[in-house]
């Protein structure tokens, strides 16, 4: 660094623009001051922020805030919108409340309404098991179709949502199906036999030459009290009709066996505590409505 | 200042060795006013569009209690737009349109016969700026006045007379922005509202915003706005024919110009003489500040107020009018020639383009309007699940169908499958007809969304994918509405 003497001003002589005076082997810093324009706008930003304190929530205390002259906040502008979005459905939340599921179905207006709120909560809250439009995949029950496990009329769906299945609620709907092989039950020749029988129920093809006496035998000690005798099963227990086209884990011999052996027992959660009266109406409205409901 | 003005400008400004500035500082104009023919033709349009755009909304048209009465209506909340005995749904909007066609294509047209016709009569910013300046000479006085005015410091008179005139600008311009909010939503209604401070901000914000824009556009800025602002002049350069009409000083007439006196002191001497008397009075009248004799120039909007003016001063002087007319590029050329000039042709293949194209864009449109349906199908299949296999077996889709009724009267429809025997049919919350079929009822001028379910039994054996057709029939008019969509049997891609 050459030394420089304060009080000369340096010019630099192929640009003719001030430096600043600092000098690195021969290479000079050229004074090039902020634009006065980017002057006034930081300034006036420092200004500014000073009536932003003021005004809006900004310094952060030991457990609070400073919440400025009107007690703004973000939060409160959201609940604000949630607000007015509640006082605009009031009136058609208020005739969903007072109406009886029934009733729900007849007015068209509800009807829309019910189906409008209850697509949007199955959207947030079913679609993850059931898929969005309530198709369902394998253990997950389709609920576009006419078949229920625990009942299809509007009381049931809305039992079912309400306290789940083997939730644990105290009113949820239970019953399983027992591990037949896991707990040494029925011996494996046994369970091939009445999976065998039991695909025969709905007119599915079967191993050739089984023994179907056999398996009806097998079927009445072990499985004709839940599923009944002729298999075609009670909503009471959960126990699925054997004689019908639907089969939530799979209509063929290995997923029947696979039931027999380890036993059946998916588990749907409890909403009761979870979503409000009037979203548990508008749910079993849509679900009912989605094609199946009895 | 006009074009060549700037030229001029630019030219000194050259030879003086300054350097150009990138903008010529505007030269306030003082239109003198002017009587004539085609002053009182503006005067009837500016009366008439006027009038239209002021009193149009409080115009009634009964529709009856479901539907609101005012006859040019742009509902924004309900989304429906009434004109008359119209109403247009938002999905019919293309009407829209064609009528934005049909008006550039009128454009086209006008300036195919006589140039910038839009621009002299028509133009609202012609239009407003015709009545402020109107105003302006009511308050302030005439060109003269005014320019007097402008060189001598205020006194408490021209204050009083200024005051006048930017609160009566303001007022009409209030008026202006004030009409504009009465188009979407019940006129009266709103006026109420309007001065009983009731109405919704965004009508006072409109109004506003109108207020303003009429009162800088029409009262400051005039002319710029045509010459700087306004891309039509440029369109229609580039659109014109040497066939078109203009606003033309005839130079084989007018020069060389001269006083009465010089004139025929030429005349005896054996020299040329030109009718121009060099009055000054078609620049003097100009709204834009146009010397029409320098020739056709951007800043002229062809009001045609010089023709007024120069015609007043020939029939004073006693020399034949039409000085300055209504006449074509190609008789200006004709005559520089020294050859006769030809009468202007209004019927040209141009002319026969444009015109044909309105009459077909508008037969189309009215017929389309004329047989619209009044029942609106749309129909979206489940895309999750796309079928649904019930416990016989059977399959099923399902639709959600959306009909619109646009009809001011609630209406039943039957709604049956075409050509799918096999199917069976199902409206959630629907009942049946006797024959078994589902029905509907749709509210006056509404719209229903609805499940529909289609099912097939599997003896059936339907194929993978099907098309399928939904008839919707109204059970007391007759009329009715069909939408196409497909049937889904299987997963399988065979």
């Amino acid at each position: 660094m050459s030394s420089t003497n304060p009080n000369v001003k340096m010019v630099d002589s192929h640009t003719g623009t001030a430096t600043t005076g600092h000098e690195w082997d021969g290479i000079q810093e050229l004074n090039t001051p902020l634009p006065r324009w980017w002057l006034i706008i930081l300034w006036a930003s420092v200004i500014w922020s000073f009536g932003y304190v003021v005004v809006y929530p900004a310094i952060p205390l030991v457990s609070s805030f400073t919440t400025g002259m009107f007690g703004w906040s973000s939060r409160g502008d959201v609940a604000a919108e949630l607000n007015s979005l509640k006082a605009l459905r009031g009136p058609m939340v208020n005739a969903l409340n007072g109406a009886t599921l029934a009733d729900i179905e007849k007015d068209p207006k509800l009807l829309t309404f019910a189906r409008a709120q209850g697509k949007a909560a199955f959207g947030d809250n079913c679609a993850p098991c059931h898929g969005a439009g309530g198709g369902g995949s394998k253990g997950f029950a389709n609920l576009n179709d006419d078949d229920w496990l625990w009942g299809g009329k509007l009381e049931d769906i809305q039992a079912t949502i309400s306290f789940g299945v083997r939730s644990g609620h105290g009113k949820a709907r239970d019953g399983s199906m027992p591990a037949f092989g896991r707990d040494g039950i029925l011996k494996t020749a046994e369970m091939s036999q009445v999976a065998d029988y039991v695909l025969s129920l709905s007119g599915l093809p079967t191993d050739k030459g089984f023994d179907k006496a056999a398996g009806a035998k097998i079927f009445e000690e072990n499985c004709a009290a839940c599923h009944g005798p002729e298999g075609k099963g009670d909503m009471a227990l959960g126990s699925p009709n054997l004689t019908d086209k639907i089969w939530l884990f799979g209509g063929d011999k290995a997923s029947i066996t696979e039931g027999l052996t380890n036993g059946r027992g998916n588990v749907m959660p409890a909403w009761v505590d979870r979503l409000d009266d009037t979203t548990i109406k508008a749910l079993t409205v849509y679900v009912h409505t989605l094609g199946g409901g009895k | 200042m006009s074009v060549k003005q700037i030229q001029e400008r630019e030219a000194a400004l050259e030879k003086s060795g300054v350097e150009t500035p990138l903008y010529a500082p505007r030269q306030k104009i003082y239109p003198q006013s002017v009587k004539g023919r085609l002053r009182t033709i503006k005067w009837v349009l500016l009366f008439l569009t006027l009038g239209v755009y002021y009193f149009l909304p409080f115009v009634r048209w009964d529709r009856g209690l479901d539907a609101p009465s005012q006859a040019v209506l742009v509902d924004l909340e309900h989304r429906r737009f009434y004109f008359f005995f119209i109403e247009i749904w938002p999905q019919e909007f293309y009407y829209l349109t064609g009528l934005l066609i049909i008006a550039a294509l009128t454009l086209f047209l006008m300036n195919a016969v006589a140039g910038r016709l839009w621009c002299g009569y028509l133009c609202p910013q012609t239009v407003w700026t015709d009545l402020f300046l109107w105003v302006e000479r009511l308050t302030e006085g005439d060109r003269r006045e005014r320019m007097q005015n402008a060189n001598k410091p205020w006194d408490l008179e021209s204050f009083a007379r200024a005051i006048l005139k930017h609160w009566a600008w303001l007022m009409i311009a209030w008026w202006t922005g004030g009409a504009w909010v009465l188009y979407f939503t019940d006129a009266p209604t709103l006026v109420y509202e309007l001065v009983t401070y009731n109405a919704p901000f965004t009508a006072y914000l409109w109004i506003g915003i109108l207020t303003i824009t009429t009162y800088f556009f029409a009262g400051h800025m005039r002319e710029q706005v045509c010459t700087y602002m306004c891309p039509w002049p440029r369109i229609q350069a580039a659109l014109t024919d040497e066939w078109a009409l203009n606003v033309t000083y005839r130079y084989d007439r007018g020069e060389p110009r001269g006083s009465v006196k010089k004139a025929a002191a030429l005349k005896s001497a054996g020299k040329p003489a030109g009718d121009c008397v060099d009055c000054n009075q078609c620049f003097n009248v100009c709204p834009t500040g146009v010397d029409i004799r320098d020739g056709l120039q951007i800043d002229c909007i062809q009001c045609g107020l010089c023709i007024d003016a120069c015609d007043n001063i020939m029939t004073k002087i006693g020399r034949p009018t039409g000085l300055i007319g209504y006449d074509t590029d190609i008789n200006v050329k004709l005559r520089q020639e020294g050859k006769k000039s030809l009468p202007p042709s209004i019927i040209r293949p141009r002319t026969i383009l444009y015109a044909g194209l309105i009459a077909v864009i508008g037969v189309t449109m009215l017929y389309a309007l004329v047989t619209r349906s009044s029942i609106a199908l749309s129909i979206l299949h489940d895309r999750n699940p796309l079928f649904v296999k019930l416990s016989d077996g059977s399959i099923r889709n399902a639709y959600t169908l959306r009909v619109a009724n646009k009809y001011g009267g609630a209406r039943e429809f039957s709604i049956k499958l075409e050509r799918f025997d096999a199917a069976h049919i199902d409206v959630v919350g629907a009942e049946r007809d006797a024959d078994g079929w589902p029905r509907l009822k749709v509210g006056p001028d509404q719209t229903l969304e609805t499940r529909i379910l289609v099912s097939i039994s599997p003896d059936a054996h339907p194929p993978r994918s099907q098309d399928i057709r939904f008839v919707l029939r109204d059970i007391n008019g007759g009329e009715t509405a069909i939408v196409k969509d497909h049937f889904i049997s299987s997963d399988e891609h065979n």
